[in-house]
């Protein structure tokens, strides 16, 4: 990538997301780590002017808090250079917890689906008047077919995905680019420990999925790419068959 | 923090423990998971499971796994002086920074170690006669104690520095540390490679070689009688030039290989194969550093070669004074067994030491595996006795197999780390497998 970039990272907290950091600053970008956590988010921030010598800075952003997202997105509109945005928050509590206590299931669509077009929203905004710049979306697998033990965080990302497929069909006219990205299982927190893994990808590797696809103007990724098969089998099988199943 | 209940292991497959496993992102979480820990087994720190044994393992207890915790924090050009996480491993270092010119001080054997498992098991390199310990480059540490209160304390605050150093992670939660890193003039370093025809020239070219800046040499514990001993001495020397380091081509062990694929032939083939390597009069050629300091680390997930039954590592090491003879000893009986793997790792050791539970002495240091077998806890009890008959200790970041009197014995500094202990964690927050083992959390 040239010179010039500045990467906006949403959710900068997570092992995905600080993966997705370090690799765009080995690149050459500049990085805003946004989120809660802001102790932490500094010490990623140390570790990337440390280790690739640009300039990594923080800034608070809570997906919940809607009303600070307009100023937080007017800050970056005078960014030097080209501004990208990656999206990669979103909360996963389990199906049975969700299914036991519904104020769960919907602090997952308010922070994965709400909060996530609350904030692209108001950035989309700003790229679109900088005519360039590339926003990543992260969806998941999950929501390509509502599944019995995930589905109401499918339905979260399953939003999320046709928000970024229209998102992309209208700053695609300002030339500036949207991509979607559909993990599949991803060495992180929200899989440590959990039964039934298979295939899990590192954030390194996914980070590095998606910044070469990025640059070449992929609309929708899966990482590993794998998993376009994997899900291109899940999605044909007929409902009245799907419905029994308990993948 | 959320705990998920999993079978951890040590690097050597040997023990394995049910635990409930902590694997925090964020530096917060991870501090008041360690406090919050209120179970009756305790809790203990867990880098990137490369200690062979037992001693980051804590059966029935919680365990909180460090490696995510990868931030560096800063560093400064003038001094060399890095300060990072716990979870921060020597590969990324190298990475980061031998391009700058700056190289880890002291390094064990593999990059995926964490700094954290560093400190505690004061780990030693290629260049301990020289450089010393890693506890030495050591100028701070974050430690937060199992009461909750977060001590940094410096090699000038003695004891509780002493025992934290080499200390097993018993005195408890090394957040963050500084050390100083080295002046390297390349991305490369010039290797002498020889032959060594038997133990007496090996030790007698060794001595030679003491002034090198690293040393290593490589044995075939399965040679016997007037071979017994031979091996190649590797020395080597930083040279100037690129710091390009060549792109990594790792391989990945693809499963647990069948135990009939190790046995005395094959490992026989595969150490005469590795003696003729090398040319009858030696060789010198330049390597990039990684390639020198981690050359297991291209084959990732190495310890399956074992298969399921697992392996130990034994780690000894024994007084200059004495250690000719125990070395010849403890080859002859290991030859005799016909159960070492492939090669042997012998060094020198210097006096460098920075804790109390440290392993280094002046003397030889002698690395071996063994996979699983029958007979294989008598063997090592027999090895353990030599090396404490002749005034030496094992490593304890190998062992999983060593009984707490011969700890002790081993270890004469343990009364004062014991105090330390006791002081800082009378509850025993802390606790570990090796711990119950070999009697750490006991009284003086």
């Amino acid at each position: 990538m040239s010179g010039g970039q500045t990467w906006f990272i949403l959710g900068a907290s997570s092992a995905i997301a600080r993966a997705f950091a370090r690799e765009a600053a080995a690149r050459g970008a500049d990085v805003v780590l946004a989120g809660r956590d802001d102790d932490d988010l500094r010490r990623t921030a140390a570790d990337i002017s440390v280790a690739y010598s640009v300039s990594a800075r923080t800034a608070t952003f809570d997906a919940l808090d809607h009303a600070g997202h307009a100023a937080l997105a007017a800050t970056l509109a005078d960014t030097q250079g080209v501004l990208n945005v990656a999206l990669l928050f979103g909360i996963m509590p389990e199906q049975a917890a969700m299914d036991a206590d519904p104020t769960l299931a919907i602090a997952c669509l308010d922070a994965n689906t709400t909060g996530a077009i609350s904030i692209l929203h108001r950035l989309a905004t700003v790229l679109e008047a900088r005519h360039s710049g590339v926003i990543i979306g992260f969806g998941s697998v999950a929501g390509d077919r509502g599944r019995l033990k995930n589905y109401v965080y499918g339905a979260s990302k399953s939003a999320l995905h046709t928000y970024l497929a229209g998102l992309r069909n209208r700053l695609g006219r300002s030339g500036v680019h949207v991509m979607t990205v559909k993990p599949g299982f991803v060495d992180t927190a929200m899989t440590f420990g959990l039964p039934g893994m298979f295939l899990v990808a590192q954030p390194r590797d996914v980070a590095r999925a998606c910044l070469d696809s990025a640059a070449k103007k992929r609309d929708v990724i899966y990482v590993p790419w794998f998993w376009w098969g994997i899900m291109s089998i899940i999605r044909v099988i007929p409902e009245r068959v799907f419905k029994r199943l308990s993948i | 923090m959320r705990k998920v209940a999993l079978k951890l292991e040590g690097w050597g497959r040997f023990t394995h423990a049910d635990c409930a496993a902590a694997r925090p992102e964020r530096f917060a979480e991870a501090v008041a998971g360690f406090s919050a820990e209120t179970g009756q087994m305790g809790i203990c720190l867990y880098g990137a499971g490369r200690s062979y044994g037992d001693c980051a393992l804590n059966s029935g207890g919680a365990v909180l796994i460090t490696n995510r915790l990868d931030r560096i924090i800063g560093f400064d050009a003038q001094t060399g002086i890095v300060e990072v996480e716990p979870g921060v491993d020597f590969r990324r270092l190298v990475e980061v920074f031998l391009p700058r010119g700056w190289l880890v001080p002291v390094t064990p054997g593999t990059g995926f170690a964490t700094i954290g498992g560093a400190v505690a098991h004061d780990v030693h390199g290629k260049n301990h006669e020289l450089d010393g310990s890693f506890g030495q480059h050591v100028t701070a540490l974050d430690l937060l104690l199992p009461d909750a209160a977060c001590r940094t304390i410096t090699p000038s605050d003695g004891d509780l520095f002493a025992a934290t150093v080499g200390g097993a992670g018993l005195t408890g939660f090394i957040t963050r540390i500084a050390f100083r890193m080295k002046r390297v003039p390349g991305g490369q370093v010039r290797v002498r490679e020889r032959r060594a025809a038997n133990l007496d020239a090996f030790l007698s070219a060794m001595q030679d070689a003491a002034g090198a800046a690293y040393a290593v040499g490589w044995i075939d514990a399965a040679a016997r009688g007037a071979a017994l001993g031979r091996g190649i001495l590797e020395t080597a020397e930083p040279a100037s030039g690129s710091f390009v380091q060549p792109p990594e081509r790792a391989r990945r062990v693809p499963m647990e290989f069948p135990s009939i694929v190790l046995n005395p032939l094959s490992v026989a083939v595969f150490n005469e194969a590795y003696f003729r390597r090398v040319p009858p009069d030696g060789r010198t050629r330049a390597v990039p550093w990684r390639t020198f300091l981690y050359p297991l680390d291209a084959i990732h997930e190495w310890n399956r070669i074992y298969g399921r039954r697992g392996f130990v590592q034994f780690q000894c090491v024994v007084p200059f004074e004495t250690g000719a003879r125990a070395l010849r000893d403890l080859l002859e009986l290991i030859s005799a067994s016909h159960q070492a793997s492939f090669l042997a790792v012998l060094k020198r050791m210097g006096a460098g030491r920075a804790g109390f539970l440290s392993f280094p002495m002046p003397g030889y240091t002698l690395a071996l595996d063994f996979p699983r077998g029958a007979g294989l806890e008598a063997l090592y009890a027999k090895l353990c006795a030599i090396t404490l008959d002749a005034g030496g200790r094992v490593y304890l970041a190998k062992d999983a197999l060593l009984d707490a009197a011969t700890f002790r014995r081993m270890y004469a500094e343990f009364p004062r780390f014991a105090a330390v202990r006791q002081s800082v964690d009378p509850g025993r927050h802390i606790q570990s497998d090796m711990a119950r083992r070999l009697g750490l959390q006991d009284a003086p």
